[in-house]
């Protein structure tokens, strides 16, 4: 190894002083370059930031917006874990305020408020924050780059998809403002409760409407891209596994969407024009007989419903293994581990999504045999799940690992995933999950999933691409404050419902089980829950203020910071918006993880696109230095 | 493959090339298929589209079977609904189905006048279809049978209506084309014919849907 004050650049090194120097001249100059021939043919400001079809712009809007449905949802959170912790107190003068007399007369939160918050947390994590940070933020802004290619496949629609996005976003935060409020029905909205319920509800279906629709663009968009435009010589197992992840998740979205869309179409039916395809014979609401034709099946509803829920769960969940085993392999400094394995295994697990679905309706009566096929089934897709995630442990080893902040993140998210996915295997047995169901165990098994497992890796990712998107870094020191205190007030949320549901508090409780006499042993823990999740919203504060901050006055950094070999790293940092991705489109001549190649010794990287002799289609950028810093600096 | 990646892209090569669209970057295989996969974008695109459109009738048509044989009492269609009027639209809308394909032909032989013909008459098919199709509805409402009556006409309602959107936003799209048809023959011909080509593959799975509708709700 040289001397620590030396850095490399391109393939030779130099002093610590003069490339920070080189670095900060060629930054000015690309600038100046770039502000000279772009200022030739400037988009309209609504073009460019408004109605942008630039894939990268798309992703960053994507990313703000989701980020920022993420916050509320966990405020949503915060307002019912107060309730939950302290049952019948009074909130604080401005929250009580801001709720207003109809929600929480004297500052105290009505059961039917609580009931809103719960259906709008789930509905907004879901659908409003985890898959559209993961696919269309990450997504638009990681797949193009990785592939090689000038933009998605079809921009305009790629816009399209937003703009059906954000819409569908605000209409059903609008479902508050009307009478009877927001949907109370739980993120499931199950029938016949849904259908009798007040307007929000409806309006809860027009939005959905609007997300499959987006949902379902981004996923064409995503499937042609990776598709059609490859670069040359990028076989499909030459892909960065978060393509292959990002392919199998749009696959996803296309095909278990349009059920959703199905049963949405009737629901709304139901509720607008009095039909009764979810609607049994018989019912009496209040004392009153409905007046509607009956012989509808409530099943139904729930069966389409968790068709496309259950591959959901892998929507949420596949990117961010994606994301990991970027990051993993960047920060090992060597290849993943059986890159094939996880290939196949993420393929194997998008096929089997698709029928593991009836796990989430044992307790519906549906008869043993078909509980038992879901049961075989749903043991038979946790073994990809394994074959990922040890694939994923096993890279560690013998790595000299770089315990960057992405790289903290990648590494609590195998445990914490692996948490909440073993834990998910006594809820998938039938017998077990008689005792189980609806209660707190499910909430702490699902949110190991997605809160400390996908949203651990958005946060790996953030702090991953962040250099990408903006040419700087964010602050090294305030991200390892944000992730060590995420990570401990994260368990402090959830690790307690795990014995709260054994000792069999249900869920969507108004007062946390207070007025049941076997929760009381337990019930105390609330208190220590709602605390932890607290400290968590102000954990993400530094975050919050290091996102920000970096953008504008984060240290400024080179073209591919983290030595990474994909080619997304080729492309220039902060690539001009609407201008295309790469000066020329670069040649791929070998896999994505060329880490510690044996016999290399220029570096200890061997990006996709540097042919095996001669120069490279697109300079190598190693090292802190931009492209073509190397080149000027030798004329 | 060759074509797609040695076109330079970017700010520089982008300002000479298309001085009046310089902002807009050039998308490989949106024109000629690519070698490896023998699509072009929008084929594949309209493809994958249409697989989740499957899913969608699939799942209705699912709804229709269970609630079918879950029901106690179900009227069979033929005796409710007009089966003349809808074997009809039937031979109305294969016929629609037959023209979209001549009229990407014509395009293929270079015939544009042919093909805007062809295109309007397959518009014209599709305004045939809604037309009989509302006189259906509006009988059914004058005998007060309403999606609330039961869940036969629940289901009815809901299967035709949707598929009519389908048609509906079939016309739109072939309004379109017929339209802007001589400003793209004259531009882009190549990526114009593949626009009437996607189209109507669109249209023919339309019409398919519609194949199984007509047995499973006016036959059985």
């Amino acid at each position: 190894m040289p001397p620590q004050r030396q850095i490399r650049v391109g393939n030779q090194w130099m002093r610590a002083r003069d490339a920070r120097r080189a670095l900060e001249e060629a930054i000015r100059a690309e600038e100046a370059e770039r502000a000279e021939h772009g200022g030739g043919h400037k988009q309209s400001f609504l073009r460019q930031y408004v109605f942008s079809i630039d894939h990268k712009w798309i992703g960053i809007q994507y990313a703000v917006t989701s980020l920022l449905f993420l916050l509320l949802g966990f405020s949503m959170m915060l307002l019912m874990r107060y309730q939950l912790a302290w049952p019948g107190k009074a909130f604080p003068g401005f929250i009580a305020k801001f709720l207003g007399d109809a929600n929480a007369p004297g500052g105290i939160m009505l059961p039917e408020f609580y009931n809103q918050l719960g259906a709008m947390h789930g509905t907004v994590m879901v659908f409003l924050a985890i898959v559209p940070l993961a696919v269309g933020a990450f997504g638009n802004y990681v797949v193009p780059l990785q592939v090689g290619a000038p933009d998605m496949a079809f921009p305009k629609l790629n816009m399209m998809s937003y703009w059906l996005y954000l819409p569908g976003g605000l209409l059903m935060l609008t479902s508050f403002l009307v009478p009877g409020g927001a949907p109370s029905s739980g993120w499931t909205s199950y029938p016949p409760l849904s259908v009798i319920a007040p307007h929000g509800q409806t309006i809860w279906i027009i939005g959905m409407i609007f997300l499959i629709t987006s949902s379902l663009l981004g996923s064409i968009n995503f499937i042609v891209t990776i598709f059609q435009l490859r670069a040359k010589g990028l076989t499909f197992m030459r892909l960065p596994f978060f393509v292959w992840a990002q392919l199998i998740t749009s696959f996803l979205l296309l095909l278990a969407f349009p059920p959703l869309e199905a049963a949405a179409i009737l629901q709304l039916m139901d509720r607008v024009a009095g039909t009764s395809f979810f609607m049994p014979s018989g019912l009496v609401v209040s004392g009153t007989p409905l007046q509607n034709a009956g012989g509808g099946n409530p099943l139904l509803w729930q069966h389409l419903f968790w068709f496309l829920a259950h591959p959901e769960v892998y929507v949420l969940i596949l990117p961010g293994m994606g994301i990991i085993s970027e990051v993993i392999a960047n920060n090992t400094r060597k290849p993943l581990w059986g890159y094939r394995s996880l290939v196949g295994a993420g393929v194997f697990l998008g096929f089997m999504s698709f029928i593991v679905w009836a796990h989430h309706m044992f307790m519906t009566g549906m008869g043993t045999a078909i509980s038992a096929f879901f049961q075989t089934t749903t043991m038979i897709i946790s073994i990809p799940s394994v074959i990922i995630l040890t694939a994923l442990i096993i890279s560690l080893w013998g790595g000299s690992i770089r315990f960057n902040v992405p790289m903290l993140f990648a590494l609590a998210f195998l445990p914490m995933f692996g948490i909440g996915g073993l834990t998910g295997l006594p809820l998938g047995l039938a017998a077990a999950d008689i005792h189980l169901h609806d209660t707190y165990y499910v909430i702490g098994h699902f949110h190991y999933v997605v809160a400390p497992g996908t949203i651990f890796a958005m946060f790996a990712g953030i702090y991953y691409w962040f250099p990408k998107a903006t040419g700087r870094q964010m602050n090294e020191f305030w991200g390892k404050v944000h992730f060590w205190a995420s990570l401990i007030f994260i368990n402090g949320v959830f690790a307690p419902m795990f014995v709260q549901g054994l000792a069999g508090v249900s869920r969507r409780l108004y007062d946390g089980g207070a007025q049941y006499e076997h929760a009381k042993p337990i019930i105390h823990t609330n208190v220590f829950m709602s605390i932890s999740a607290f400290l968590l919203l102000a954990a993400q504060v530094p975050f919050i203020v290091n996102f920000f901050y970096s953008i504008f006055k984060g240290k400024r950094v080179g073209h591919n910071v983290w030595d990474a070999t994909t080619i997304d790293w080729a492309a220039t940092s902060s690539p001009p918006l609407g201008h295309g991705n790469f000066e020329v489109l670069p040649v791929v001549y070998r896999g994505p993880y060329e880490y510690s190649v044996p016999g290399y010794t220029a570096a200890d990287f061997l990006p996709q696109h540097v042919p095996d002799d001669g120069e490279p289609t697109v300079p190598v950028g190693g090292g802190m230095l931009p492209a073509h810093a190397v080149a000027q600096k030798e004329a | 493959m060759d074509d797609g990646h040695a076109t330079t892209l970017g700010a520089h090569g982008q300002g000479h090339a298309h001085a009046a669209h310089a902002h807009e970057i050039e998308i490989p295989y949106t024109v000629h298929p690519r070698p490896d996969t023998g699509v072009y974008n929008g084929k594949l695109g309209i493809w994958l589209f249409l697989a989740s459109e499957v899913m969608l009738f699939g799942a209705l048509f699912s709804t229709l079977v269970l609630l079918r044989t879950s029901a106690s009492v179900w009227p069979h269609g033929w005796r409710i609904l007009n089966v003349p009027l809808a074997t009809l639209n039937t031979f109305v809308l294969i016929g629609s189905s037959v023209t979209v394909i001549l009229a990407w032909a014509h395009l293929r032989l270079g015939n544009l006048k042919k093909a805007k013909l062809f295109l309007a008459l397959t518009l014209l098919c599709g305004f045939g279809f809604m037309i009989i199709k509302t006189i259906e509805y509006m009988t059914k409402f004058s005998h007060h049978q309403y999606p609330s009556t039961n869940n036969f006409f629940a289901t009815y309602f809901v299967l035709t209506g949707l598929h009519g959107l389908h048609v509906l936003g079939g016309m739109v799209v072939f309004a379109y084309l017929l339209l802007t048809a001589n400003k793209w023959y004259a531009e882009k011909r190549d990526q114009f014919t593949n626009r009437v080509e996607t189209t109507g593959l669109y249209w023919h799975f339309v019409d398919l849907v519609w194949i199984f509708l007509f047995p499973i709700l006016y036959l059985l």
